[in-house]
């Protein structure tokens, strides 16, 4: 039998990619939730939630960048340079925002300035995140293999419009994580400040579809030919479904409002690929072009095969393991 | 003279950021293990002292683990960001290495971490063991795929070039390729040993103010053991590496010895200043013919010297033979130390002898100091190579504005500044916190309150 290997590999990324946006969005989420939460035994709380599990769900990120390394070089080679600078930031940001998970409970005068690092480090990785997003979706400029574009191309108005949106994502992914892990007027508060995230999020995500199919007219045609609009139409529809019964459900709901911004998130993530698809560095150089060669996509595959379900046991053991509600004492 | 200034801001770039990185993983690979004995230590007798030693450095892990991590991420980019077309040629081999390494080590890591740390009261001790295990275990799996992929990039072998790019033509070959045992051994002995040599300077200034604290004699008498086993080891194995480098890399070695001239019965120069435009190691204090019986185990063998290599293929001797001095300067003051422990400990005065405390505590960090100088060797050695022989580290570089490097440098050299300097003073402060007091039943709270009461509540029997 004969194996699309690329293929294969273009899906694991996608779905190491999503597993990273969706389990690291959360936690940088509970970061970016401390530029309106103020109190520092409420913050206390709302980090113990992520302490055990934060490092797990940032390593899907060194998964996300290794693998294409390793399955994609040409594509990792152009995206890292020619966001060179959105890629450091967001490194240095995270820096900041994950020492400060044990720097918060070990300094005894500073825990002011480390709750300061983890929410802008939060921020500002998000926000280039949301960057890299929108500059990824404009495109790249490359001729003859090589990136020749400058080193601000990234920064544009829609790519800007991208980072408050993965921002605003973020936030109320880790708004849904803590209505499931926090309790009575905390909870409360944190659903009243759910709702206009609810909207906000909603707004976005109309914005930067309809200014997706502006940027390119390739992505017009991809949803709006027929009979492409047709079959696709149940990832918009689906999507705006999911948005009222989430407007719903923050007010009412413990653990659905976590689970249903985890839908949200697919089907954007979902449209988002359908319309790059088969682009590895849009707008010219597919996956195909950018693969590294069959046998290491093979050898790779191996490992992956059996590693990925054994991780999987074990990550779901370990949150598993820190389930329910976390109150005041916390772990560390 | 453009493309100069980008590739050495690069070069100094991945310096700074590897250099940073590499002082964690050395030391949580050995602490992860050493915490891995503590418990099974623990389990087996139900000794609290071994439980206070646990916890005691379970939080000094937690601190440099973390900042592994973070530094860690930033190296899983710079190839793409910095080094783009090495990424490109190298992808096909260096990626997988380093893809299973992320699959089987930092996952594994990550995932039994939360559990190690925080989870002790909710699994219950025997699942606690098994954590501590996997990620111990985990670090080991990490060096071993890391340092195979950069063994590769020093003697590559089992691939063919094709299309411009590196192609596996087998992947036993290129795994265990030549140099990669040698490194291996050496690098995982080094990190036992610097954690070792942490732990016996932490025991060493806490028995400096009570010599009858007993998790600080546990310790001080683990680590000086450590000291006298695996330092003279760590001597056979890096003589073995060199031995497998002059095999490999005979323009590295001729730059770590300091010899521009071939010669057979070449001399042993202890101290000099390799002139690379003289070509000539000046002010050369040398024992005649003992380089040759080192390096070939024959008094007149022939040794190589850079002059046979062509000026544009010659790594900096200046650096590398001073970095190889300090390297193998910290590995017999090591070996001293562990062989005065021993007759210290004959004589029963092994918690007594204030002076080994003080020596045993100035050698605290030398580990990192050798561990640092030797990478500085083999890195600075194989150049002008990024991949040895194959691909030049001046054509590697990715098209980025050299004023586009310099700023991320300054950013990095800011960041790490603050950032590592004050995990390294929380490190400290821990590592100055009684170990007697680290399993009080309160302690947990009253960090989050910002108060030590632990001092006043005696430590107690179990959980």
């Amino acid at each position: 039998m004969i194996m699309d290997y690329q293929l294969i590999w273009v899906l694991l990324i996608a779905v190491a990619v999503f597993a990273y946006v969706t389990l690291d969005g959360f936690d940088l989420g509970i970061g970016i939730l401390f530029a309106v939460i103020k109190d520092p035994k409420k913050r206390g709380r709302m980090m113990n939630t992520v302490a055990p599990i934060w490092d797990g769900n940032e390593t899907w990120l060194v998964l996300g960048g290794g693998g294409l390394y390793a399955a994609f070089p040409k594509a990792y080679s152009l995206l890292m340079t020619a966001f060179y600078i959105p890629v450091f930031a967001m490194l240095l940001a995270l820096v900041f925002r994950g020492v400060a998970f044990e720097f918060r409970f070990k300094s005894q005068n500073h825990q002011k300035h480390w709750d300061f690092a983890f929410s802008a480090g939060s921020i500002i990785a998000a926000a280039m995140q949301g960057a890299m997003l929108g500059a990824f979706i404009e495109g790249i400029s490359v001729e003859n293999g090589r990136f020749v574009g400058g080193a601000m191309d990234w920064l544009s108005p829609f790519s800007i419009f991208c980072a408050t949106a993965v921002v605003v994502g973020y936030a109320l992914l880790g708004t849904g994580w803590l209505i499931m892990k926090m309790e009575g007027d905390f909870q409360g508060s944190l659903r009243r400040l759910a709702k206009p995230a609810v909207i906000w999020m909603a707004a976005n995500l109309g914005v930067v579809s309809l200014m997706t199919t502006y940027v390119n007219p390739a992505y017009a045609t991809r949803w709006f030919d027929m009979p492409n609009m047709l079959m696709l139409a149940p990832i918009p529809l689906i999507t705006a479904a999911l948005l009222f019964w989430l407007w719903h459900a923050v007010s009412h709901r413990e653990k659905t409002v976590f689970g249903i911004t985890l839908g949200i998130f697919f089907l954007s993530y979902l449209g988002f690929g359908i319309t790059l698809y088969p682009n590895i560095v849009p707008p010219m150089i597919t996956f195909r072009e950018a693969a590294a060669p069959d046998n290491s996509l093979s050898f790779m595959l191996v490992g992956a095969a059996i590693l990925l379900p054994v991780i999987f046991a074990y990550t779901a053991y370990a949150y598993w393991v820190f389930r329910g509600k976390v109150g005041d004492e916390g772990y560390h | 003279m453009h493309m100069l200034d980008a590739e050495i801001l690069a070069r100094i770039q991945f310096a700074f950021t590897i250099s940073f990185h590499i002082i964690f993983p050395s030391f949580t690979i050995g602490l992860a293990s050493f915490l891995f004995v503590l418990e099974a230590l623990w389990l087996r007798t139900r000794d609290d002292a071994y439980l206070a030693l646990y916890k005691f450095w379970v939080k000094i892990f937690a601190l440099a683990f973390g900042m592994g991590v973070v530094s860690g991420i930033v190296m899983s980019y710079q190839f793409g960001t910095n080094w783009g077309p090495f990424s490109e040629f190298t992808g096909g081999v260096i990626g997988p290495l380093m893809a299973y390494e992320v699959l089987s080590a930092f996952f594994l890591e990550a995932g039994f971490l939360g559990i190690m740390l925080f989870g002790l009261n909710r699994v219950g001790p025997k699942l606690h063991f098994t954590a501590t295990t996997m990620v111990a275990v985990g670090t080991l799996f990490s060096a071993f795929w890391i340092l195979s992929a950069n063994s590769w990039m020093q003697t590559p072998d089992g691939y063919m070039i094709e299309n411009g790019r590196a192609v596996v033509t087998s992947w036993w070959d290129a795994i265990f390729n030549p140099s990669f045992p040698y490194r291996l051994v050496h690098m995982v002995l080094a990190a036992f040993l610097t954690t070792a040599l942490v732990v016996g300077a932490v025991g060493a200034w806490h028995l400096l103010r009570d010599r009858q604290n007993r998790p600080a004699r546990i310790m001080f008498s683990m680590a000086m053991w450590m000291a006298a086993i695996v330092a003279p080891i760590q001597i056979v194995a890096g003589d073995m590496h060199g031995l497998n480098t002059l095999e490999h890399q005979p323009a590295k070695v001729a730059a770590m010895e300091g010899h521009f001239d071939t010669q057979n019965g070449a001399p042993l120069i202890l101290f000099g200043w390799p002139d690379m435009a003289a070509e000539e190691t000046r002010y050369a204090l040398e024992i005649p013919k003992l380089g040759s019986m080192i390096l070939t185990h024959d008094w007149h063998g022939k040794i190589t010297g850079l002059k046979d290599f062509a000026p544009e293929d010659r790594p900096n001797a200046t650096i590398v033979f001073w970095t190889f001095r300090v390297m193998v300067g910290m590995g017999i003051l090591m070996a001293l130390l562990g062989v005065v422990s021993l007759f210290a400990r004959l004589r029963k005065t092994l918690f007594s002898c204030v002076w080994l405390h003080r020596f045993a505590l100035v050698m605290g960090p030398s580990g990192f100091v050798a561990i640092l100088a030797g990478w500085f060797t083999t890195e600075i050695g194989r150049q002008p190579w990024v991949v040895y022989g194959v691909m030049r580290t001046s054509d590697a570089g990715s098209p980025i504005a050299p004023t586009a490097i310099a700023g991320s440098l300054i950013a990095f050299v800011i960041v790490y500044t603050i950032v590592f300097g004050v995990g390294t003073a929380y490190i400290l402060r821990a590592m100055n916190h009684d170990p007697r007091h680290a399993h009080a039943p309160k302690d947990e709270v009253l960090r989050a309150g910002g108060r030590t009461v632990a001092a006043q509540n005696p430590p107690q029997a179990g959980e």
